[in-house]
């Protein structure tokens, strides 16, 4: 007898995906359409974005629960930079490029926070990163008071909506942040590090790690991966809600992380399987809604599938 | 117990052992790691369930289904980590499992501790049993934790090394522990490597290898090197001819000066460390556990912070802030915990035994992969790691292999000194060799070498030199043929002046 | 006194009294019958689950499904309203309880991490919320006593009316003051008795306790490890579900998209009142300080606003209290560097 379990295990997830898909085209009406790829492609972008930060701090062995506070943050507060709300700019390309630098950094800056924390105080990831997860928002909807503020900028909605080659422009961003976490985490000593880290702390430490500043460096990144998503979704609704923005994001992007097979207590990852991951999550989700079963019920199946995915891991890991 | 078969898979663990303990005796239960001891305890305990074989206690056959069950029968296991809990007082420590209780299932806390009072005054140990554990010495847990078994009416007590963190005061009030259990006429089963504990206390010797009962005696009636002799399977003649170690003899040119280290200190542990390593030496670090042997190598290779001291290395003056640090200047330091301190478990052989060296294997940031694969064959080949290929996850390797990752580890760095903390702690005897002539034949080649070990036979072959140290302080200095088993348990037991010790140790 | 010694659970309640006595002293009517009643009737939800996620986490273990577990409980215990007050009242602890008991065989079953087995639950939990009251709040009936439990006043009958008067003295103003508690602020208190008194008085307390400070070692002692982890989450399903149910009641609908975040909420009350997040030693009282510190702290905001002299945004209360979490968790890691026991250099 054939062993196939090496295989179930690197392509499992990935032959989860394809039977999905192959399950619509008999079933789901209207699926190989254009449109169908388009609408979910993009409610997974932002998901997979965060999640690509998501799976470096988790594959360290940490948790970010700030992510979608500080989307919150990024987009709450491009909008005052490009409508020239805080201070005049020169011209509209000039107030983008600011509304896009300036929040992505913002959200860095708030990503290198909660590393801090982590390395300063020898806090438990969960607990530094809740304090942002209370008061990230709460800065958010401060610095806007809480408004919803409505623009009509187009040459800033071309981040998300704008199309290149016929695909959402907030598509390529996903492709490539994901082409270069993956690069990231499977080439370089970085990677290599992240999973050290993850991993054995202690061991990696005493083989010259630079274990504070790999975990620095990884929710720095989290954050900016969360400030990116967050500019996507401004531009898509062409307005930011403060109370709204990344709701419950944090959740989504664990889901995703741990549906795609990253081990959740560090030490191994998958970039490519937390994108796999979230497309499997949105497809069962899509295919439920299309075949007429409510959106409450597909959280439930979410819920087991995030289970079964754990599950399994476990059961190959014992 | 009787003809004990247990595998584990396809592994065989124990065949055909047999146990056989009288009341109000202590029996020694010794074998190499891996022997099948703690296999034959944790069936004994409950913990385990035999294949095959049959154990009578007390006239009964008996079958436990958890170590619950053991202790509720009288059988009671105080294992070799002390498994209380440090944030409970040690009154619920004691009580832990079947609390006293008043009306209503409330707990009855006045009772439990004059109990645990009580109990423990029988071991003349007199404490505030409502502070958390964890405030006392390992020693007074070590205590609690058999003053809780005796509580269960214990008829038997399992001590699985329970010596092992405890200095030499504190074992002679075990050993007392032991023998007042003794004349309360409860069997004791004792495991220990340190052979002079055995000789103190225990009245018979089972003697355990490959998973086979191999000697029963009375203790009297077997000599150390007997022991010994049945522990590793060898004829005595073999003992005598070859000494145990695979380090070679004879002496040669010792280099410049390396490492000097002066007046070194640590938190509470070590006060007062100086030594020093030169070029292709090995200098042993001697000294009982708890003498702060670990932390002192630890402080050099900035694992901890050091509060005082000076280091100068290579000639010239450090101050390491980091592991980093240290590595970047030649040294390199294999920790004394192989599966806490230094594999990375999930990932390759490959990736274990580059992870120090890896930032300088990058072309353009990347991971020169062809170079580390030529860097890595090349080390399974001159260590002889035992594994499918590179990309073999490390915890798939035994103890031995595992070790060897860890010290090409370093090696591949081309260190300057490296420090090895019971390098061959836990590992086969097979292995054990080969890793110290490796050791042997990397001095030869210029490396300087500080090795710590418990082993005084590792110590006293393997060193060219031997610093003692003794409670944090450096307590003697040994060299050449004053390098012996005497001189340095001497030297851990009483401490010496430098000065006194050239005149005193004899010889040879 | 020789044992006594300034506890981080202690010095959370010791801060608590003197924001309250500033508050008392600084703003009129702060300790008035109609402040006291509205601070206490809303939190005493959420101390209720915080209550429940001190008894997990004491174990080591998190349990982020209690928001949402109680919404879905907030939506049975109101369809279940016109049958009576019983009937919502159990029938949403009974659902509660259910969501618990799948926590605890995710947990000790399948052996799955409990930070990510409580995740599931929740999103199946809100799931399941959303599905029974059809994507929209659910009111309750009105016809029965159900509204009682979270819009009523327990003891007020019995509160004489010369309390309010001028000059009854401090013991006179007390007596006022405790019979004023709304009905769920007598719920929580009694559930903050009971949970003493187990914690403390019970061997499953510290059984609790024990498996927190060491699952191996009280394995090993032979205390019923897996039951009592499976316990805990089935009582913070339960307080939950009873959370859920005040829910529903004190506003009159079951709601399914009410308690996202409560759970974090929880969580920061558990530390802040000073429970080791990895277990194994902590406070129940803590908790109870913790829980009111951070609803207390939004009620000042709001007096302070009335005073005129600044105006604060009710957003800052967010921000507030996730500076006030920082600090303690700062303070709490200052500490246990410290601690002989909690540091985690001890072991080198």
């Amino acid at each position: 007898m054939v062993d196939y379990s090496p295989l179930l295990r690197r392509y499992g997830v990935f032959i989860a995906l394809v039977l999905l898909i192959l399950f619509n085209f008999a079933v789901t009406p209207h699926f190989a359409t254009m449109q169908t790829l388009s609408v979910n492609l993009t409610q997974v972008c932002t998901i997979v974005i965060v999640g690509v930060g998501m799976t470096l701090v988790i594959a360290t062995g940490g948790i970010d629960l700030s992510v979608g506070a500080l989307m919150a943050i990024a987009g709450a507060m491009s909008p005052m930079f490009f409508t020239g709300e805080l201070f005049p700019v020169p011209n509209i390309y000039v107030g983008i490029a600011l509304g896009i630098v300036f929040p992505i950094i913002i959200a860095s800056f708030f990503g290198l926070f909660n590393g801090w924390l982590i390395n300063r105080f020898s806090i438990q990831p969960i607990i530094a990163t809740l304090v942002l997860f209370i008061a990230g928002r709460g800065i958010a909807q401060v610095s806007t008071n809480g408004d919803l503020q409505v623009f009509k900028v187009p040459e800033f909605q071309a981040i998300a909506i704008g199309r290149v080659l016929g695909v959402p422009f907030q598509v390529w961003i996903m492709v490539v942040v994901v082409i270069i976490a993956a690069f990231v985490l499977r080439r370089t000593v970085f990677g290599r590090q992240v999973l050290a880290v993850g991993g054995n702390e202690e061991a990696a430490r005493l083989s010259g790690v630079p274990v504070k500043r790999v975990k620095l460096i990884v929710y720095a990144v989290s954050g900016f991966c969360s400030g990116i998503a967050g500019l996507i979704v401004i531009a898509m609704n062409s307005a930011a809600d403060a109370n709204l923005i990344g709701l419950g994001m944090e959740l989504d992007a664990i889901a995703a992380v741990a549906v795609g097979g990253t081990l959740l207590t560090g030490g191994r990852a998958t970039i490519l399987g937390t994108l796999l991951g979230a497309l499997i999550i949105q497809l069962v989700r899509y295919t439920l809604l299309a075949n007429g079963v409510p959106d409450a019920a597909a959280l439930v199946v979410k819920a087991g599938l995030i289970i079964l995915a754990v599950w399994l891991q476990r059961q190959e890991h014992a | 117990m009787s003809a004990i078969d247990k595998s584990f898979g396809s592994v065989s663990a124990l065949s055909a052992a047999h146990l056989e303990i009288m009341p109000a005796e202590v029996m020694a239960l010794v074998g190499q790691n891996g022997a099948g001891k703690s296999t034959m305890i944790k069936i004994l305990n409950g913990a385990f369930r035999l294949d095959r074989g049959s154990i009578q206690f007390d006239g009964k056959p008996w079958s436990a289904g958890s170590p619950q069950q053991a202790q509720r029968a009288g059988v009671s296991t105080i294992f070799q980590e002390i498994n209380l809990i440090a944030y409970r007082n040690v009154a619920e420590n004691i009580y832990l499992g079947r609390e006293l209780k008043r009306f209503a299932g409330l707990l009855d806390w006045e009772k439990m501790n004059q109990g645990a009072r009580a109990l423990l005054a029988r071991f003349s140990i007199d404490l505030d049993v409502t502070r958390p554990l964890g405030e006392y010495s390992t020693a007074i847990q070590q205590m609690v934790a058999i003053a809780r078994a005796v509580s269960f009416d214990a008829k038997l007590v399992i001590m699985d090394e329970p010596t092992s963190s405890l200095d030499e005061a504190e074992v002679a009030v075990l050993l007392n522990t032991i023998r007042q259990l003794r004349s309360e006429g409860v069997a004791v089963v004792f495991v220990s490597h340190k052979l002079d504990e055995l000789y103190a206390v225990c009245d018979r010797v089972t003697v355990m290898r490959d998973g086979r009962t191999v000697a029963v005696s009375k203790m009297a009636d077997m000599s150390k090197l007997q022991l010994v002799a049945a522990m590793l399977g060898r004829d005595l003649a073999d003992v005598r001819a070859s000494g145990a170690t695979a380090f070679g003899e004879g002496e040669k040119a010792i280099g410049e000066e390396l490492l000097v280290a002066k007046s070194i200190a640590v938190g509470r542990r070590v006060s007062d460390a100086s030594f020093d390593v030169r070029k292709g030496e090995i200098v042993g670090l001697a000294g009982l556990l708890g003498s702060g042997r670990t932390e002192t190598a630890r402080a050099i290779f900035a694992a901890d912070p050091k509060s005082k001291g000076d280091v100068r290395f290579a000639g010239k003056a450090t101050n390491f802030k980091s592991p980093a640090d240290a590595i970047a200047a030649g040294l390199g330091y294999c920790s004394e915990d192989r599966k806490v301190q230094g594999i990375v478990p999930d990932m390759s052989v490959a990736d274990n035994l580059t992870l120090a060296l890896l930032p300088t294997l990058t072309k353009m940031g990347m991971i020169d992969e062809a170079q580390q694969r030529k860097i890595v064959l090349q080390f399974i080949k001159d260590v002889d790691i035992k594994c499918s290929g590179p990309g073999q996850k490390i915890r798939e390797l035994s103890g031995g292999n595992q070790q060897k990752v860890l010290l090409a580890r370093w090696l591949c760095m081309d260190p300057k000194l490296l420090i090895l903390d019971e390098p061959t702690r836990g590992i086969d005897v097979g292995a054990k060799g080969e890793i110290q002539s490796l050791i042997q034949q990397f001095a030869d080649k210029g490396l300087g070498v500080l090795m710590i070990s418990s082993e005084l036979e590792e110590i006293v072959e393997g060193a060219d030199r031997v610093f003692v140290l003794r409670d944090g302080q450096v307590v003697a200095e040994l060299e050449h043929s004053g390098i012996s088993e005497q001189a340095v348990m001497r030297a851990m037991a009483h401490g010496a002046s430098k000065d006194a010790e050239f005149i005193e140790v004899p010889r040879g | 006194m020789k044992n006594f010694r300034i506890t981080p659970s202690l010095a959370v309640i010791l801060v608590l009294v003197v924001l309250v006595s500033i508050a008392a002293l600084r703003y009129d009517g702060f300790l008035g019958v109609y402040n006291v009643q509205s601070v206490l009737r809303y939190n005493s939800m959420f101390a209720l689950v915080a209550l429940g996620m001190c008894f997990v986490i004491m174990t080591g273990g998190i349990d982020l499904s209690v928001g949402s577990v109680a919404a879905m409980c907030s939506v049975v215990s109101a369809l279940l309203s016109s049958y009576g007050l019983f009937q919502g009242l159990a029938g949403g602890v009974a659902a509660g309880i259910l969501a618990g008991l799948i926590n605890g065989v995710l947990i000790t079953k399948l052996k799955i991490l409990p930070f990510i087995a409580t995740l599931a639950t929740m999103l199946a939990a809100s799931g399941t919320g959303l599905l029974l009251a059809g994507n929209q709040s659910v009111s309750v009936s009105y016809d029965t006593y159900f509204t009682n439990l979270g819009q009523g006043d327990l003891l007020s009958f019995m509160r004489p009316e010369w309390v309010d008067a001028e000059g009854v003295g401090f013991v006179g103003s007390l007596i006022g003051f405790i019979l004023s508690f709304p009905t769920p602020a007598w719920i929580a208190i009694l559930a903050y008795i009971v949970g003493g008194v187990v914690i403390n008085h019970t061997s499953f307390g510290r059984h609790v306790l024990a498996v927190g400070g060491g699952t191996e070692a009280s394995r090993l002692m032979g205390l019923p490890v897996n039951r009592t982890i499976f316990l805990v989450y089935v009582i913070s399903g339960g307080l939950a579900g009873l959370a859920g149910v005040i829910l529903a009641s004190q506003f009159g609908a079951g709601q399914p998209i009410e308690g996202i975040g409560w759970e974090l909420f929880a969580i920061a009350s558990v530390v802040v009142g000073g429970t080791l997040l990895s277990g194994g030693k902590g406070s129940v009282a803590g908790t109870l300080a913790g829980a009111l510190l951070l609803g207390v702290i939004f009620t000042i905001l709001n007096f302070e606003n009335g005073m005129g002299w600044i105006s604060l945004s009710a957003y800052w209360q967010s921000v507030i209290r996730g500076l006030f979490l920082l600090v303690v968790v700062i303070l709490q890691s200052r500490l246990a560097s410290k601690d002989p026991i909690g540091s985690p250099k001890a072991s080198v």
